[in-house]
Formats: structure tokens, sequence, C-alpha cells
């Protein structure tokens, strides 16, 4: 265990009493859950703070978690050249509440909100160009959510008879295959049929013996 | 003279132009030969790496890696093993972590050898791609004997590497280090002091130390402004912790600096070649866990439970326990990291890829600014851009 992490962990507790929803050490790497209202304010003082010198925002990504209410968290990884030190800051936010933008403060958030807007369809307030920047001009959805099918909606093609590329909704010649590899062993979460007509009562009574 | 008003021109600069390095499309507004500003397009080579990923065991995950960053292939395998091993909490015997420093110091080679014959060749210098494509080929031709494949290696897995190397190897990868300090030297007299090569690149594209952590550069291109930093020795990973060498930085962070900063990056990479060659120990190379590693395949004709493991792990794969890490490692580009977050399966539930390139090229606009269209090409080639880790 890295005892600089843990001081440091312990520190932006002690800076950020009311910000702070939870801190994590875990893998000798520190997450920090921030409210989100909060975030710019949090990231303007890792910035700057002596103890801190959080200069490098090196990456800015979304995760989707669709059985959550609020379900995508914004992962900001910030890096400290000064004090070699890593940190993650995590927001949470729905489809509809927009997140504020860190432009203002790093320039490299630029790009990596403009991703994360792409992808996840979060939108980022107060940014400057918010624009889509890795799928295709006049792409439809936002391709990273965990309910977006791998092999998407539509398809392209040249048509040789117009002499322009046409889009169509995609035609599988085989059916999508997934695997469940998760054995009752181990945790499955979603119930298995036949098992809602236990009743609860009678399994408790029956473990119980 | 009736006075004639002047309109900014709009210049689209590639998707399908050779110095714009893979696919990209610069929307460039000029005021006559002055760029204004630059617009790059990007995502002309998503391929939604991540999302296959996604449907991917983390085994099969590997080979999508060497897709990103084609030029050298074996660096972004080791982040993604490196974070898997973390979340496994699993540790790569010694022989492992020597052969994959060894093989990503190649990767690094590969890549610098590669951007410095582009990069001459953007501003004009046509005889180091044709020199370097020859000393490349004998790279890939080691990676060939090690794995298999010339380019896309697929051979850091997570636990170690594929195989271990063939006999022989080793002592061919020492002997041709040794003569490759000619073939930098050779380079160096063609480009360091040339005139042509050094009007088109001293004071173009100046950043700061204070700029370039700002828009996020990690790598050659925050060590060509002076910033002493690199993964390799401030946060060391595998085998990097014993390997002596020094970090070449730069003074004024311009296009001729981070040509500097590679050439001498190449030298330093030589001499942990030669360190690893050295010092490589014994034993296995990789772990002897049966559910991560698969066994050897002797074993399998005679043993059940070997099959029936090779069997599972070649199917199912591995189950990772739930957590999330962020793995980076110092590739040729800069900071490479994957951030993997495990839900318990045998599938990573996101694993968001960091590119370094994507940080540089979104400063493309900020380095562009004020300067001729010409330097625009100066800048992308300097930056070492390659579009298979920016579009992932």
């Amino acid at each position: 265990m890295n005892p600089a992490l843990q001081d440091l962990g312990e520190y932006v507790t002690d800076t950020f009493p009311n910000e702070i929803v939870e801190r994590q050490l875990r893998l000798d790497e520190l997450t920090v859950t921030v409210r989100r209202d909060d975030i710019l304010e949090v990231l303007k003082i890792l910035r700057d703070d002596a103890n801190c010198q959080f200069k490098q925002l090196v990456d800015v990504c979304g995760v989707d978690y669709p059985e959550r209410e609020t379900r995508f968290v914004v992962v900001y990884n910030l890096l400290s050249l000064t004090h070699n030190l890593r940190i993650r800051i995590k927001v949470w936010t729905d489809e509809d509440t927009p997140v504020p933008s860190a432009c203002g403060l790093f320039s490299s958030a630029n790009w990596w909100e403009r991703e994360v807007w792409d992808l996840y369809g979060i939108y980022f307030s107060g940014h400057p160009d918010l624009r889509r920047i890795l799928t295709d001009y006049g792409f439809e959805g936002h391709p990273l959510r965990k309910d977006f099918p791998l092999t998407g909606y539509v398809e392209m093609r040249y048509d040789d008879e117009q002499k322009r590329v046409v889009y169509e909704p995609v035609k599988l010649t085989q059916e999508f295959r997934t695997f469940d590899f998760l054995s009752p062993w181990e945790g499955v979460q979603t119930m298995l049929p036949g098992d809602e007509k236990a009743d609860n009562q009678v399994k408790k009574k029956f473990l119980d013996g | 003279m009736a006075e004639t008003e002047i309109k900014n021109y709009n210049l689209n600069f590639g998707p399908q132009h050779p110095a714009a390095h893979g696919v990209l499309r610069l929307v460039l507004e000029m005021d006559g030969e002055i760029i204004e500003r630059a617009d790059p397009h990007i995502g002309l080579l998503h391929r939604g790496t991540e999302k296959l990923i996604e449907y991917k065991n983390y085994l099969q995950a590997v080979p999508y890696f060497d897709r990103l960053d084609y030029v050298a292939p074996q660096n972004q395998e080791h982040a993604f093993a490196n974070g898997v091993e973390k979340l496994l909490e699993i540790e790569v015997p010694p022989r492992g972590q020597y052969l994959r420093v060894l093989f990503a110091e190649i990767g690094r080679i590969l890549n610098h050898n590669f951007n410095i014959c582009a990069f001459a060749m953007d501003v004009g210098a046509m005889t180091p791609m044709l020199w370097g494509f020859e000393e490349r080929e004998r790279l890939m031709e080691f990676c060939e004997r090690a794995s298999g494949a010339r380019l896309h290696m697929n051979y850091f897995r997570p636990g170690g590497v594929a195989r271990d190397v063939p006999a022989g190897l080793l002592d061919d990868i020492g002997e041709w280090a040794r003569g490759y300090t000619r073939w930098i030297d050779d380079c160096e007299t063609l480009l360091t002091e040339n005139r042509i090569f050094k009007q088109r690149t001293v004071d173009i594209g100046c950043i700061t130390p204070e700029q370039a952590m700002d828009w996020g550069f990690t790598g050659p291109n925050l060590r060509a402004a002076g910033v002493a930093w690199d993964l390799r020795k401030a946060q060391p990973y595998d085998a990097y912790a014993e390997m002596e060498f020094d970090i070449p930085v730069g003074t004024y962070g311009d296009c001729y600096d981070r040509y500097l900063v590679r050439m001498h990056e190449m030298r330093q990479s030589l001499r942990i070649l030669e360190q690893c060659i050295e010092q490589m120990p014994g034993g296995s190379c990789r772990v002897n866990d049966r559910k991560i590693s698969p066994p050897p395949r002797a074993e399998m004709k005679g043993s059940m439970e070997a099959l029936i493991l090779h069997f599972k792990l070649f199917t199912e794969g591995y189950h990772v326990p739930a957590g999330e890490t962020y793995a980076a490692v110092e590739a040729p580009k800069g900071e490479f990291a994957v951030y993997l977050v495990s839900d318990g399966t045998n599938k990573p539930y996101r694993c968001k890829i960091r590119a370094p390139g994507f940080a540089h090229l979104q400063a493309i606009e900020f380095l562009s600014k004020g300067h001729m269209l010409a330097d625009v090409v100066a800048n992308l080639g300097s930056l070492d851009i390659v579009f298979g880790e920016i579009d992932r």
C-alpha cells in the first residue's frame, strides 16, 4: 500500500468535507466520488493545491450502469507529475442532467468530453463545441450504451445504380450468439426459470430446517 | 484601385493525403497561407474496439490492442495485460517480465524508426524512409520468430507471454542491436544538421511545459518540452525497475526537439535491449496458474485434467474479480492506458482505451495557429499520429 496515496486520500477528504460522497482505496488506486455540481471546484483545487498538483487530466470517460437510476458515471483520471500520484474522480449523472464541463480548467478535456457525449450521450454544460467526434457524420444513437446492440442499427454500402453510399437496416445472416458463462454457483443475479414459483417463506423454512 | 475584400479560405486537408498519416480530415481556415483555425475531423477509422471488447472474454480482447497503434503493437498489449494482472492480483515470473520489456523496447524502436522516417519524408527527405524500412523489416522478423506474426504479435498475454522465445533469437537481437547504433549515426548525418530539415522544423510548433501538461501531452512530446517524465522510471512496471537508462529531454518543445528526443530514445532502448539479453533469467515465462495460462501441449496428450483446463480456458476464459483499475504504460507515443472495469464475469464490463495520440492531435490547432500551411504537415509528423489508436 502506498502511504502517500493514503495521506492524499485523507487530505482530500479534509479539504472537501461536503463535496465528497465516497472515498475508496483499492489495488493501490484512489477513487473519489464527488457530487455533480461540485466537480469543477474539486478539479480546480486538485490542480492548484500545493499538496495535490494534479496538473494533467489524462483521461475522461463514461461508464454505463443501466440498472441504476442515475445510470452514467463520468470518470476523470488525473496525474500529478510533482508527487508522482494518480487520482480518479467519479461523478454520477443520468440521461438528462448535464455535467459541468472541465474545458475551462484543462484544455485536454475538450475532446475527451466530446467523446463521452458521442458514445454515451452524457451532456456537458458549458462545453464550447460539443459535437460528435468518433462516429459517422449523421450518426444516430450513442453506441457505447449497454442497450445499444453490438451490430448497430444501420449498415452502409456503395450503391452502383445511385452512384452514392446508402444506409440500410442491418441484416444478419446468422443470429447474434451470446453464451452465458455464469454458472449458478458463481452468483447469478437474474432469477432462474422456475424459481419464481418458490415461495420465499417456504424456502426460508426449508433452509432453517 | 477599388478595395477588394479578402475572405478567409477553407481548405480540406485529407482524408486521402499521404501527409495526413492515415485518415485525418483536417478542415483548415486560412488567411492567405496562414492558418487561422484547424479543425480535425477524426473517427474515419473508428471500429468500435471498446464496444467489441465488452463482448469478448479477456484473452480474446488482446488482439484488438495490436490493431490500435499498429506501428508498435506490442506496447498496447502490455497495458492491457498489466491491467488484467492487477485485477487478478497475480505476478508474472521474471523471465516473462524480461521478455515483455525486451519486446516493448523493440516496439519502441519500431515506432521511433518509422516515425522519424515518415516525419523526414513529410518535410522532404526521402532517403531515411528507404533505409529505415530495411531495419524495421529485421525487427519484424524477430517478432515473427517469437510469436509467428510480423506485425500483430498477440504475444503479451495476461499472466506472461504467449510462449518462450526460440533458441538463438536473443543472440540475434543482441547482434542486431550492436549494428543498429551505426544506423542511427548514419541517419543523424542525414537529418540532424541538415539545413533544409532544420529550416522546416526548428521553432515550428513550440510548446511550453505548462501548455504541454494542460493539453495532456505525454511521452516524447512532453519530454521535448523539457519535462523529464517517463512512466518506466516514475512508476516502473515489469522489469523496468532493474533497467538502467536515461531520459532525454528537449528545451524548446518544437518539432526539431521532438525529433531529437526520439532519436536519443532509440539509443536508450538499445541499452535496455542489451541489459535484457544479458540478464535474461531462466524459468517459466508465464504464471503457473492453470486457470490463467494454458497447460503445455505435451501434458494435454496424457492428462485428462490438463485437457479440460485447456478447453475451459479457451472457451469460457477466466473470471476476473470485480473491481476497476487504470493501467498505464509508457508506449512509444506516450502514456497508453487501459481503464478496466470488471464485474466479476469473464468479459470486461468496460474497457476504456486512453490513447496518447488523441490528446496530441487535439493540440494541432494550438500548435499550428499562425504558422504556414506546410508547417501543419511538420507538426503532424512530429506529434507521431497514428489513427488506429486515435479512432479506436
